[in-house]
């Protein structure tokens, strides 16, 4: 805590309202199209230009005013909390799928199977399921023979593993781009950045090869059971995080091609480092629970 | 976009930056008393549209038999009457009050992230436009209650998807504003306003900004959930593919739980402030009261199922949450003895925001005991889901939050408007509004007790005397809150005629804050547009013991 004196205060905000309004277009046209409506989708995508347009605008602006020095350092400490407890938000957001996972393989299968007690759901509804994981549930069961709802589940050390190799590996170079940053040396600063956001778009592209794989040859979709629930609904979530971060990464390699940031001040890139460690920590959780358990 | 430092050097000139003009004014502002006010009053346009359909309800209810909506109406009405409550009313009337008064309780010249205000404020309205939307829709809003149960909930019509929405709107609005609230009172106080001198409003609302910041990610993960269910082939809460109804239960108390108790922190905020300013004594246990609160939001998360009693789960399960509910009892009785030992041998003074403060301690305390019955799981198996729980809540909401909420807008109006109230009707306006409230609601407990059921449209016609007498509470209730309006707008309007002093209440400037001075009394009223540009002298007060 120190003096408010010198605080920045900025006068009036045209941005997060217009920001506002294309989140709103957006989903209301999410809305709409999933209600059928042929409208629908041109809403979400003229919402989505919208939103990131007036985002970037924003940001910019900000980008702007942090170079022309602007902030104290006071009001770096407030930026610096509001990214910190952003964090923390998207770590509850993320624990509510681990609790999912947690609760329906060690609790609601084994039910369903007639532990605890479940002996009489079991008997009373699908007496020939038998519990075990990784499972589809009972629905697939005719006459106690399962009627062509097989799949595969995922492994865990194709390219899963090449995935956690890939992300670590760009947890060090984001790490030695910062240390780059912190010894004025712009080459290491710059070359680490690309290693990372490569590293982080390669990550999403082995992703997307394990979907196309998983839905094409192993039968396995959202719609196979709660494996395939909190399969996507977990791997998708992170995969959406690494994008959003490696396009944060991207940004801020940018501006530090253009010569942004100061070893004393460089908040964008602490902010982007921070949360492609939360994203790192996320994949290691879902390596462990996910695919290795 | 023009910006200036509001710095303040020696001869205070340029800063004196006033608003902008016209409407423009309203939309792109980052001033925390425009967003505050902002707030204020769109709450109070949700608390009459919410009362609209709160009174549709009670209008039903009335006498047995349908009368004048279909079911699947009234069901829509209980579930928006809950959601715009909640969601648009109490919450952002919280977030109004955190925006103007924080900033001046602590010394700071605004809030921390300005822009990111303005951002919460209308994330806010776009939530609520979609969930409003909804009423209109094919299908109508939704109807399966505030708590969205599936499997019920996905038998919505065209609404799901906008409700879903909106709740991740609401959910964004809330957590900007709570990071706000957080990073104002951890980096903006004036030196010498340590943590342990905050008054308490500042210290319920960080507590309860942490608890906003926690579960509103939840609850968007849980209505994510329904949501792919619904339309994405997902099984999380279908036992069919393996998932649980009961699952998202648990999920949406994890939230629920903490989320009443971010509906009521802010309001013991309020009457810690109010009750010493009035009774002309310090607040007595200034730092029990800030454990009291702490230890009441850490157990809250660790209680949730007390509202799945009946549900279904292992024994043990049902008595480790019977006994962690019966907890919080402790903590929250630390509190209202707190208030009363505050008031004990004070030279009292009895205005609007007091009375409406001890009409809280009291029955608060009312609600508090109907949640330990509650809390009971053996007997809460009688009284789940009856209008037992609906007694409960409303005692712990309406006189309690709302009345604080009142309260505290008696309290600062004319500090923010520099004119006073008129005292008489605001007298009016609290007895009509504190006698009807148990009309309305204290009969309730005998319908419950005697097995009506909540949500339902119609009855036994064993239940009529008692749902009168309510409805007739209800409509006198809901009339009486046309006298607050009245008196909000004649306030802002010039009030009584009289200007009131920097201090406005006598004893405000020694009582008024937590353990220093209250500073937001040190300034004019109203105050003018941009405050403490430099930080603000803190005067501790030295109580002897
Ligand atoms: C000593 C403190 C409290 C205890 C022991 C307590 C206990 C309970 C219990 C056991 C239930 C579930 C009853 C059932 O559904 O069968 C309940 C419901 C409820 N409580 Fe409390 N409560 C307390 C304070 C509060 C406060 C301070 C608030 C809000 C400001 C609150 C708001 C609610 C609401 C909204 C419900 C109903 C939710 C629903 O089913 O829609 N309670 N309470
Ligand atoms: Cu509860």
């Amino acid at each position: 805590m120190s003096t408010s004196h010198g605080y920045y205060i900025p006068h009036k905000a045209t941005w997060p309202v217009l920001v506002t309004a294309g989140l709103l277009c957006m989903l209301a046209g999410f809305a709409g199209y999933l209600n059928g409506s042929s409208s629908g989708s041109g809403f979400m995508l003229l919402g989505f230009a919208i939103f990131i347009v007036m985002l970037a605008g924003w940001f910019t602006l900000q980008a702007g005013e942090s170079e022309s020095g602007t902030y104290n350092t006071q009001v770096g400490i407030s930026f610096r909390m509001g990214m910190m407890w952003f964090i923390f938000s998207e770590v509850m957001f993320f624990a509510v799928f681990f609790g999912t996972l947690w609760y329906t393989r060690n609790l609601s299968v084994p039910w369903l199977g007639g532990e605890g007690t479940g002996a009489a759901t079991k008997e009373l509804l699908w007496p020939s399921f038998e519990a075990k994981w990784p499972s589809n549930g009972p629905k697939h069961l005719v006459d106690g023979k399962p009627d062509g709802g097989e799949f595969e589940a995922m492994g865990a050390f194709g390219l899963p593993l090449l995935n956690t190799l890939l992300l670590l590996s760009s947890g060090v170079t984001c790490t030695w781009a910062h240390h780059g940053l912190l010894a004025k040396n712009r080459d290491q600063l710059i070359k680490g950045l690309i290693a990372t956001v490569t590293l982080g778009f390669l990550f999403v592209l082995c992703q997307a090869t394990e979907y196309h794989e998983a839905y094409t040859e192993m039968g396995l979709t959202l719609g196979t059971g709660i494996y395939g629930s909190t399969f996507f609904m977990l791997t998708g979530f992170h995969g959406f995080h690494v994008c959003v971060g490696a396009i944060i990464l991207s940004v801020v390699l940018f501006r530090s091609w253009k010569g942004h940031f100061k070893p004393e001040n460089h908040f964008a890139f602490e902010a982007a480092a921070w949360y492609w460690h939360f994203v790192d920590v996320v994949w290691l959780g879902l390596f462990i629970f996910v695919y290795i358990m | 976009m023009s910006a200036i430092v509001a710095e303040h050097d020696e001869h205070h000139d340029h800063d004196d930056h006033g608003p902008a003009k016209g409407i423009l004014r309203w939309i792109i502002t980052t001033n925390h008393k425009d967003i505050g006010t902002l707030y204020l009053i769109f709450a109070l346009a949700m608390f009459f549209v919410g009362g609209v359909m709160a009174l549709i309800i009670r209008a039903e209810l009335f006498q047995p038999g349908l009368s004048f909506v279909e079911p699947q109406f009234f069901n829509s009405m209980t579930t928006m009457h809950a959601l715009v409550m909640i969601f648009g009313g109490v919450m952002p009337a919280f977030v109004g009050l955190a925006n103007w008064m924080i900033p001046l309780m602590i010394g700071a010249p605004d809030m921390a992230l300005p822009r990111m205000n303005n951002m919460s404020f209308w994330m806010l309205v776009a939530g609520v436009v979609l969930l409003s939307s909804t009423l209109f829709m094919e299908g109508g809003a939704p109807a399966a209650g505030w708590t969205m149960y599936p499997p019920l909930v996905l038998q919505t019509g065209k609404a799901l998807p906008f409700a879903i929405f909106s709740v991740h709107l609401l959910g964004i609005s809330s957590i900007m504003g709570a990071i706000n609230i957080i990073a104002t009172i951890f980096n903006m106080r004036a030196p010498g306003m340590t943590l342990m001198r905050m008054p308490m409003f500042v210290w319920t609302w960080v507590i309860t900004a942490f608890l906003l910041i926690a579960v509103m990610p939840v609850f968007a993960g849980a209505v994510t959930m329904l949501l792919t269910d619904k339309f994405f082939e997902t099984s999380f809460f279908d036992a069919a593919g393996g998932g649980d109804p009961v699952l998202y239960q648990h999920i949406f108390w994890f939230f629920g739980h903490p989320e009443v108790y971010i509906l009521i922190l802010p309001t013991f905020g309020i009457a810690s402030t109010i009750i010493p300013v009035f009774s002309r004594k310090p607040l007595f246990g200034y730092s029990s009261m800030v454990y009291a609160t702490a230890a009441i939001a850490f157990l809250s998360f660790i209680v949730w199922a007390h509202h799945m009693f009946t549900v279904g789960m292992p024994l043990a399960g049902e008595l480790y949450f019977m006994y962690s509910t019966m907890i919080i009892a402790v903590p929250t009785a630390v509190k209202v003895f707190n208030w009363t030992a505050t008031m004990w041998k004070g030279a009292m003074t009895f205005e609007t925001p007091m009375l409406f403060s001890i009409s809280f301690v009291v029955l608060f305390t009312m609600g508090g005991f109907t949640g330990l019955m509650m809390a009971i799981a053996p007997s809460d198996l009688q009284y789940h889901d009856t209008y037992f729980i609906v007694a409960h809540f409303h005692y712990v909401l309406v006189p309690s939050a709302v009345f604080m909420i009142m309260a505290a807008a008696y309290y600062w109006l004319p500090k923010w408007t520099g004119n006073m109230y008129n005292e008489k009707i605001g007298q009016l306006h609290f007895w009509l509004s504190a006698v009807s409230v148990n009309i309305l609601f204290f009969p309730q407990h005998f319908l419950g007790l005697a097995g009506m059921p909540r949500r339902i449209p119609d009855y036994a016609v064993q239940f009529t005397d008692w749902n009168m007498i309510s409805s007739i509470g209800g409509f006198i209730f809901g009339f009486s809150q046309l006298l607050f309006l009245y008196i909000v707008v004649d306030t802002i309007r010039g009030g009584t005629g009289e200007k009131v002093t920097n201090e406005v209440w006598e004893g405000a400037l020694q009582y008024g804050g937590g353990m220093t001075q209250g500073l937001e009394w040190t300034l004019p009223s109203p105050p003018p547009y941009h405050t403490f540009g430099e930080a603000p002298e803190v005067v501790v007060i030295e109580y002897e013991h």
